[in-house]
């Protein structure tokens, strides 16, 4: 008895060895002291490394002049320029590629995903066929393959297709339009963003008042309506003018207009079609998820089917789509990388080969280089994790 | 009042009437499956005319026009007008797409035949032929000794084949990895790039699940930092930093960098497909495992990682499938793969016609995607026969 209440008071106490606790601090001062002992003696190799191979090290470099061209560029860019301008450039260029990839892939991508589930068998097969093939051939062989057939299909410069004389297709790329607004074009483009805040307050509004009231509003087409009638009302009274700078044949090349080389068309080509494949099959898993009696239940209720798709599916598809869909956008950035293949001038073409060939920083480019892309990913990883916290089901 | 009789009573039954001829057959399915409704016609139409529009073209060239290899077949006839895929240029530079430089034979290349042929890289295919024996019973379900072919493939056979390959012992000749290519060179590195990620894969799965918060900390940022960056960079990193993080004057094959790379890579990965399984599993089996009085490994090894990794099959597998496909992206660090191998060949002036080099590429695309699809057939397979159906 005496010893079953001594027991009852206090645990058995292991001995000093025995302790979990004890133990989980010893195994992680050999780890820690493990990983230290690591980075000494790759940092003292390093240096050694560098010290008999006669390299400086530091950061100095990105002041220095480049003295090398980079044939498509956002920001005014020459061989003069300092190397952090050559960094801004490729950086800049990556964005363009990823963002407008992401837009196009992940349309491309709804439509088979939606394709694949179609009850209509030709569709349904050709948007299976289309998935299987894209995603199990490896992305930079896609690059290569669509730049050869860019390259070797598109006419030269003198046979360049032509539309309306203002967009041009040859072997070298794609040229369009340059809009050149005068200054009064500015009171256009602010009446635009002005419409844009005013399509959000109507869409707020509308719910507010569905809400309250059960009765609709025409949401999408009065805000279509603002966002094209607001700025043309005041493009037409203002007068001001919007004139297009046309690509023109000079010599052997097209000048003028917005040109986009064909290592851009092809990369950007190479990245929607390969990532709209893997979208598709995480819309198409998505919508699967959605339990059918959802579908039945607001049949039931009377919902048309615009707005069983819109009310009730999609919004509980998302919630399965959205976390796999972000890492399939960090993919599409991570995978413009790949740019470098091809020649167009993204971060790691310009950044991680042309200037860490010339300086020979390499700890100091790797580094810059890894952590542009991992900030890249966490800042798009907060900001989808944002989304998804706001869109997660609210359970009771 | 009359009587009321039935006008009518059936006496035997009615013989069976086939189905209307709108909805059997090949009729029925078409109609409700490609004409149900206008939309769907419409789309069925939009559908026909694409195929219509893309299939004669693509076949002509892959099938109609191409030049197959034959007596008498020449460049030349890859360079007609209106000629299609070069299938001519893809045979004759196969055994270079398969094993680069890798050097012939001396006895064996001055033989003929078939078996001469196979023999000339007689060193390359025993590392095939040994590696297919080993995989085949490993994947077929049913097939016993899982445990014994897992260590015979997954330790012992890249052993057998760094010997094999690289030579220097039992009178073989040596070879230096500047000299292996081609298709021999994407496989080793998918075999090297598994057989490490994996059990990598696995420690830092279980690291991160880990309680001790320093452990946790660092698989997590080991994890977190790999997968954040692109592998190009990795490679970039692993070829240009490695050789000054040796000691100096120690120089690191370039073969084994981008092993490395891929390596740790994949390994990221792979524990967060490994960390999957851990959290799918009911908390019960850690307490039960816990209330047996095992150990933290024990427990690991005997209760949770074998269910753990079961559920998870598929997933290895589809990470593997990445893998094998990011194998590509060591053309770039100048390692010769078989994209490297298809490229260089696409210089070669020999076979120089306009579609030399898109054939080139189809066939390389060809190759991955059979081994991509079949990996991915497996996986599926997989999943059906593990899902038992009771899900907790």
């Amino acid at each position: 008895m005496a010893d079953l209440k001594r027991s009852q008071k206090s645990a058995p106490k292991p001995s000093f060895i025995n302790d979990p606790k004890v133990r989980g601090l010893f195994y992680q001062f050999v780890v820690m002291a493990v990983v230290i002992a690591f980075v000494y003696v790759v940092a003292k190799n390093t240096a050694a490394n560098l010290a008999a191979q006669n390299k400086s090290t530091g950061f100095d470099f990105f002041f220095q002049a480049s003295g090398f061209d980079i044939f498509f560029t956002l920001i005014p860019y020459d061989r003069a320029s300092y190397y952090w301008e050559a960094f801004v450039v490729g950086m800049l260029n990556t964005l363009l590629v990823s963002v407008i990839g992401i837009f196009l892939a992940a349309i491309l991508g709804f439509i088979l995903g939606i394709a694949r589930l179609s009850n209509n068998w030709i569709i349904a097969k050709l948007a299976m066929v289309y998935v299987e093939i894209l995603r199990n051939v490896p992305l930079l062989l896609q690059l290569f393959l669509w730049y050869t057939v860019l390259l070797k299909t598109l006419p030269g410069v003198k046979n360049s297709l032509e539309w309306f004389g203002a967009f041009v297709l040859n072997n070298r790329g794609l040229y369009i339009p340059k809009p050149m607004p005068d200054a009064t074009f500015n009171w256009v483009i602010i009446t635009f963003l002005i419409a844009v805040a005013g399509a959000f307050a109507l869409k707020y509004w509308a719910k507010k008042r569905l809400e309250q009231t059960g009765n609709r509003f025409p949401v999408f087409w009065s805000s279509i309506g603002l966002l094209v009638g607001l700025p043309a009302i005041v493009w037409l009274v203002s007068g001001a003018n919007l004139a297009f700078e046309m690509p023109t044949l000079q010599g052997f090349n097209y000048k003028g207009g917005l040109s986009l080389p064909s290592e851009f068309m092809a990369l950007l080509l190479g990245l929607v079609l390969y990532t709209a494949a893997f979208i598709a099959e995480i819309v198409r898993s998505g919508i699967a998820a959605v339990d059918k009696g959802q579908t039945e239940a607001a049949q039931s209720l009377g919902l048309k089917d615009g707005d069983r798709l819109r009310l009730v599916i999609i919004p509980q598809a998302m919630r399965v789509i959205i976390p796999p869909l972000t890492s399939q956008f960090l993919n599409l950035t991570k995978n413009s990388s790949l740019a470098a293949a091809i020649g167009y001038p993204d971060l790691v073409s310009v950044f991680m080969l042309t200037t860490l060939n010339q300086t020979g920083r390499a700890v100091e480019i790797v580094f810059i280089t890894m952590m542009v892309y991992l900030i890249l990913s966490l800042v798009t990883s907060a900001f989808m994790n944002w989304y998804n916290a706001r869109v997660a089901m609210v359970e009771r | 009042m009359a009587k009321k009789y039935l006008a009518y009573i059936r006496k035997e039954i009615v013989p069976e009437q086939p189905a209307p001829i709108a909805s059997k057959g090949i009729v029925g399915w078409a109609r409700q499956n490609l004409f149900s409704s206008i939309s769907n016609t419409i789309m069925t139409l939009a559908g026909m005319a694409f195929l219509l529009w893309i299939l004669p073209p693509l076949y002509n060239f892959i099938f109609g026009n191409a030049v197959w290899p034959g007596e008498g077949v020449t460049v030349e006839d890859c360079r007609a007008k209106g000629a299609g895929a070069c299938w001519a240029y893809i045979d004759s530079r196969m055994t270079f797409f398969i094993y680069g430089f890798f050097p012939k034979d001396a006895y064996w290349v001055t033989q003929e035949g078939f078996i001469a042929s196979i023999m000339t890289y007689w060193r390359v295919n025993a590392v095939f032929a040994v590696g297919t024996l080993l995989l085949v019973p490993l994947m077929w379900p049913g097939l016993p000794h899982k445990v014994l072919n897992a260590i015979l493939f997954f330790v012992v056979y890249p052993v057998f084949v760094f010997f094999m390959l690289t030579g220097g012992v039992f009178g073989l000749e040596e070879v230096p990895t500047i000299k292996w290519g081609g298709l021999t060179v994407t496989l080793i590195i998918g075999l090297v790039g598994i057989v490490v990620s994996l059990p990598l894969g696995i420690v830092l799965a279980l690291g991160r699940q880990s309680k001790m918060p320093i452990v946790k900390g660092m698989s997590i940022m080991f994890i977190e930092v790999w997968r954040a960056v692109p592998l190009i960079t990795v490679l970039f990193m692993a070829s240009v930093m490695l050789p000054l993080f040796m000691p100096v004057g120690m120089t690191i094959d370039k073969l084994l960098r981008a092993l490395v790379g891929v390596s740790l890579f994949s390994a990221a990965y792979m524990a967060e497909v490994v960390r999957g399984g851990l959290q799918a599993l009911p908390k019960g089996q850690f307490e039960a495992a816990a209330s047996l009085g095992l150990n933290y490994w024990k427990s690991m090894s005997f209760i949770i990682l074998p269910q753990a990794l079961k559920h998870v099959i598929p997933g290895i597998v589809n990470s593997f499938i990445a893998l094998f496909k990011d194998t590509s992206l060591v053309a770039i660090v100048g390692i010769f793969d078989l994209l490297r191998a298809v490229q260089i060949s696409n210089l070669n002036l020999d076979w120089g016609s306009k579609n030399q080099a898109i054939t080139g590429y189809i066939f390389a695309a060809v190759v991955f995607w059979a081994f991509c699809f079949s990996m991915s057939r497996y996986s599926i397979m997989m999943e059906k026969r593990l899902d038992t159906g009771h899900r907790n």
